[in-house]
């Protein structure tokens, strides 16, 4: 009975805490992205996209290289030759020589470093800004995930062109206003949607990955730790019931 | 309460068990607060190899550099100086560096990859003191039959030009020697094996 | 080998006995584990006690050994937890146990207190009992907020601007007792240099304190139990209380048991799942600290969030800060707020049930409304359970006396 009870107490407590959870950046429903952080290939590829087309305004200032290569499953010289384009060396962090500074003068607002940005936003927004780029009726950027986002869409190449087609809609109060009812491809990219789709999701998941790195290790030592302590538990569990037998 | 029908040995062999599984989980639980201790993937970048440019050293001068936070002296020997290294051996404490802190590709006298070149960790392996370079043969304030050398000003410790101690005094072994490789005539590598050398 | 295995136990006794002379390690045993008779009648909630002892001396341990990487400053705070997280060999372990075992602190906390609630352990002759865990709970607050601070992201920074201005609410001295405690005119480096001193030496100390004052109190008169019963009342030939058993061997392997089941499930939020959804550690806390920017959703953690959304009940500051203040000083007085002549619930009638679940609803509620968004119908639904948390403790204090009850049987259920 006791036992039950204290099912029941941790679940009703478990449930809780998933009802409380709140969504890491808020805001509607986002899709989920797919990405998977033990899925080494699409880690690989994030990693490349990232250097390539990233990493000359974003730096990653806490991830170093040789911790990359180890969790990536790369060599020194794959990293070295592939994935460092400066003269940084193996045990560098992943840096950029642009001040915060140049940043501001050349776009308005310095490119925020991406460490941790699979933390503070979720793989799911990520995903969503990364697929979200569309080119407005005056011709600038803008993005479904972050309105008047100060970043061009540097993968337009790979992704194409999307311009919304616009439909009027009509507001609780009376008052009618524009909502983007879809997006068209009026400029096809290097890649189908499906491959751009799986370019984001490498992305992404690379970018979770550099968030916590330690989340490669932390599951497959936990299992072992909780079978050890359930063992421990269970003679522990033998042992009272022994002593217990004493009390009437 | 009664203890009239305990069966002892039950409970001596499950409080061993369990004292014994808790005290195996307390050891691996004390893995990481020990292990949080080692220099730090941060400290090892900073402590990276160190290439130096040594094609601008002259005979008998002496470049220090740092690496790992350890003042490393590259000597460059004249033949007079390698030459005169077996004077000596009597009475130095371990000639052959037989119990010295060296890779196992240095060896011999010279105690060096090329006899010209020696590449040392220039701390006295008593307590840490960086002794002074005193080339010069002739007799000096501290030994009368001085054969040129490292001298420890702190405690007064002696060391021949392959950083070899002297008997009595208080540093136990002779100099470390840091693992290097010559990339090329003029460069050399502290940190790194040559290729192929354990 | 039996003959050498004997002289060992010999040699063994010779060091007890030297040891005995010089410190009293047999006798204070002897009177703290063995001779202590506790009530065999304990049930789940009577864990909770241990296993923050347990938890406490974890977050001692694997807060010592953050110190040694973290930097208390401003420009380097933020940096040298990702530090410990990515370049200290298991750094990240040591810092998801503390943070971790943050929360499940304020969890067992909170239990424990139920417990009392469930089962009169704050009524006569345990008053003092309960003053000091309350004390306790007062000081974990303040650790829990300080320690809050020191990872200096988003969360930490304006988490911080909001409790020290609760303290600009009071008349005339507010402002430059914002002042005193930030050591500046803004939450900066040097609010972060003190609250680090604070969370690491001063706060902790205290705590130790009152928990050795917390225990010797406890074995003044010895644990309540779930039938609300005094074993004392009751004693055996031999002047020991018939419902007692030796703490030690007893209730020593049971709370080993205890804690084995209670790592498991430290172990598997720590593992699996550290954030917990944002609820142990929240996504706007991994953006550096920025005086420019307020994240959109400020919210304290969980643990604190019934009180917060107190303040946000009430439409006036200072008014706000006094019912918040207030709500947790209640809690002070509630051994002579309760004045049932019985102190289980199982023995009180329907009355106390249901008094003690519409307060433990508005709990829990209050909990979850202080870290939502704030729409007016939530406001509304705050005050609705801000309300009922202060007539729990009213209706309380006017029922109690004559609240009907059951007889209350002579020795403990088991």
């Amino acid at each position: 009975m006791k036992i039950k009870a204290t099912i029941l107490l941790f679940s009703t407590a478990m449930l809780l805490a998933a009802s409380f959870s709140v969504p890491a950046s808020g805001g509607a429903a986002l899709e989920p992205s797919g990405a998977n952080i033990n899925d080494t290939a699409s880690l690989q590829r994030g990693a490349k996209w990232f250097v390539n087309y990233c990493l000359g305004c974003h730096s990653l200032d806490y991830q170093r290289y040789n911790r990359l290569a180890k969790d990536l499953q790369l060599s020194e010289e794959e990293v070295m030759q592939n994935l460092v384009l400066s003269d940084a060396k193996f045990g560098d962090t992943m840096s950029i020589a642009m001040s915060e500074e140049q940043g501001e003068a050349w776009f308005g607002k310095a490119p925020p470093d991406l460490s941790l940005v699979g933390r503070s936003r979720g793989g799911d927004w990520l995903y969503a800004y990364l697929r979200g780029f569309y080119q407005d009726k005056s011709g600038n950027w803008n993005n479904t995930a972050l309105a008047n986002a100060a970043m061009p869409h540097v993968l337009w190449q790979l992704q194409g062109i999307q311009t919304p087609v616009y439909r009027q809609e009509t507001n609780e109060q009376g008052y009618e206003h524009e909502v983007i009812a879809h997006f068209e491809l009026t400029t096809p990219g290097i890649q189908s949607e499906q491959e751009y789709d799986e370019t984001a999701r490498d992305l992404t998941a690379f970018l979770l990955y550099v968030g916590e790195p330690a989340a490669l290790q932390r599951k497959g030592i936990g299992v072992w730790v909780i079978l050890f302590l359930v063992l421990f538990t269970f003679i522990a569990y033998l042992l009272k019931v022994e002593y217990w037998r004493d009390v009437h | 309460m009664s203890s009239d029908d305990v069966n002892k040995g039950r409970r001596r062999f499950l409080v061993a068990t369990t004292s014994a599984v808790g005290a195996v989980g307390v050891g691996f639980a004390a893995i990481p607060f020990i292990q949080s201790w080692m220099p730090s993937a941060k400290a090892q970048a900073v402590g990276a190899p160190v290439e130096v440019n040594i094609s601008k050293l002259k005979e008998g001068q002496l470049l220090k550099v740092q690496w790992r936070g350890q003042t490393i002296g590259i000597l460059r020997r004249t033949d007079e100086m390698i030459s005169g290294l077996g004077k000596v051996d009597e009475v130095l404490v371990d000639p052959e560096s037989a119990n010295a802190d060296q890779p196992a590709y240095i060896h011999g006298e010279p105690r060096a990859l090329r006899p010209d070149y020696l590449v040392v960790n220039m701390h006295c392996t008593h307590l840490g003191c960086i002794p002074q370079m005193i080339p010069e043969v002739g007799p000096q304030p501290f030994d009368d039959h001085w054969n040129g050398g490292f001298y420890c000003p702190c405690h007064k410790s002696k060391f021949d030009l392959s950083g070899r101690v002297y008997k009595g005094v208080p540093a136990p072994t002779n100099l470390r020697i840091p693992p290097y490789s010559f990339l090329d005539d003029g460069t050399v590598m502290i940190g790194v094996s040559p290729q192929g050398a354990v | 080998m039996a003959k050498s295995a004997s002289s060992l136990a010999k040699r063994a006794g010779d060091l007890m006995n030297w040891l005995d002379d010089r410190l009293p390690v047999t006798s204070f045993w002897n009177a703290v584990m063995t001779g202590y008779q506790a009530p065999k009648n304990f049930n789940f909630w009577y864990y909770m006690g241990s296993l923050a002892l347990l938890v406490l001396v974890m977050q001692i341990l694997t807060g010592i050994f953050l110190t040694m990487h973290y930097k208390p400053s401003a420009a380097e705070a933020f940096a040298s937890v990702e530090y410990i997280m990515r370049d200290v060999d298991w750094g990240w372990l040591l810092r998801y146990m503390h943070s971790t075992g943050a929360s499940f602190f304020f969890i067992l906390i909170y239990l424990h207190m139920f417990r009392s609630l469930l089962y009169g352990s704050h009524q006569k002759p345990r008053e003092l009992l309960w003053v000091f865990g309350m004390f306790i709970y007062l000081a974990l607050m303040a650790e829990a907020f300080l320690g809050y601070v020191l990872p200096w992201g988003q969360m930490s920074y304006w988490g911080a601007q909001v409790i020290i201005n609760l303290f600009g609410a009071i008349p005339k001295i507010g402002e430059p007792l914002t002042q005193w405690i930030r050591g500046d005119y803004f939450i900066s480096d040097a609010t972060l240099n003190k609250f680090f001193a604070l969370h690491v030496i001063a706060v902790p100390l205290a705590i130790l304190g009152l928990v050795m004052l917390h225990l010797v109190a406890l074995r003044e008169n010895g644990s309540n139990n779930p039938d609300g019963i005094e074993i004392k009342a009751n004693k055996g030939p031999d002047g020991t209380p018939i419902d007692g058993i030796p703490f030690h061997p007893y209730y020593t392997v049971k709370d080993i048991f205890g804690v084995g089941m209670f790592l498991i499930l430290f172990s598997f939020i720590l593992f699996m799942w550290p954030e917990v959804g944002g609820l142990f550690l929240e996504a706007d806390n991994f953006i550096p600290a920025n005086p420019l920017v307020t994240p959109e959703h400020i919210k304290p953690v969980w643990y604190f969030t019934p009180y917060y959304a107190i303040l946000k009940a009430v439409p006036d500051k200072l008014m706000g800060v006094i019912m918040m203040g207030a709500s947790v000083t209640i809690l002070f007085f509630l051994p002579w707020l309760d004045r049932s002549p019985v102190k289980s619930i199982r023995y009180r009638g329907l009355w106390y049930k249901v008094l003690l679940g519409m307060f433990t609803i508005a709990f829990v509620r209050l909990g979850m409304l202080g870290m939502a968004a704030g729409t007016p119908a939530e406001t509304w639904e705050m005050r609705v359970w801000t309300l009922v948390y202060f007539m729990f403790f009213v209706l309380l204090y006017f029922m109690s006396p004559g609240g009907k009850t059951k007889p209350v049987p002579d020795r403990v259920t088991h």
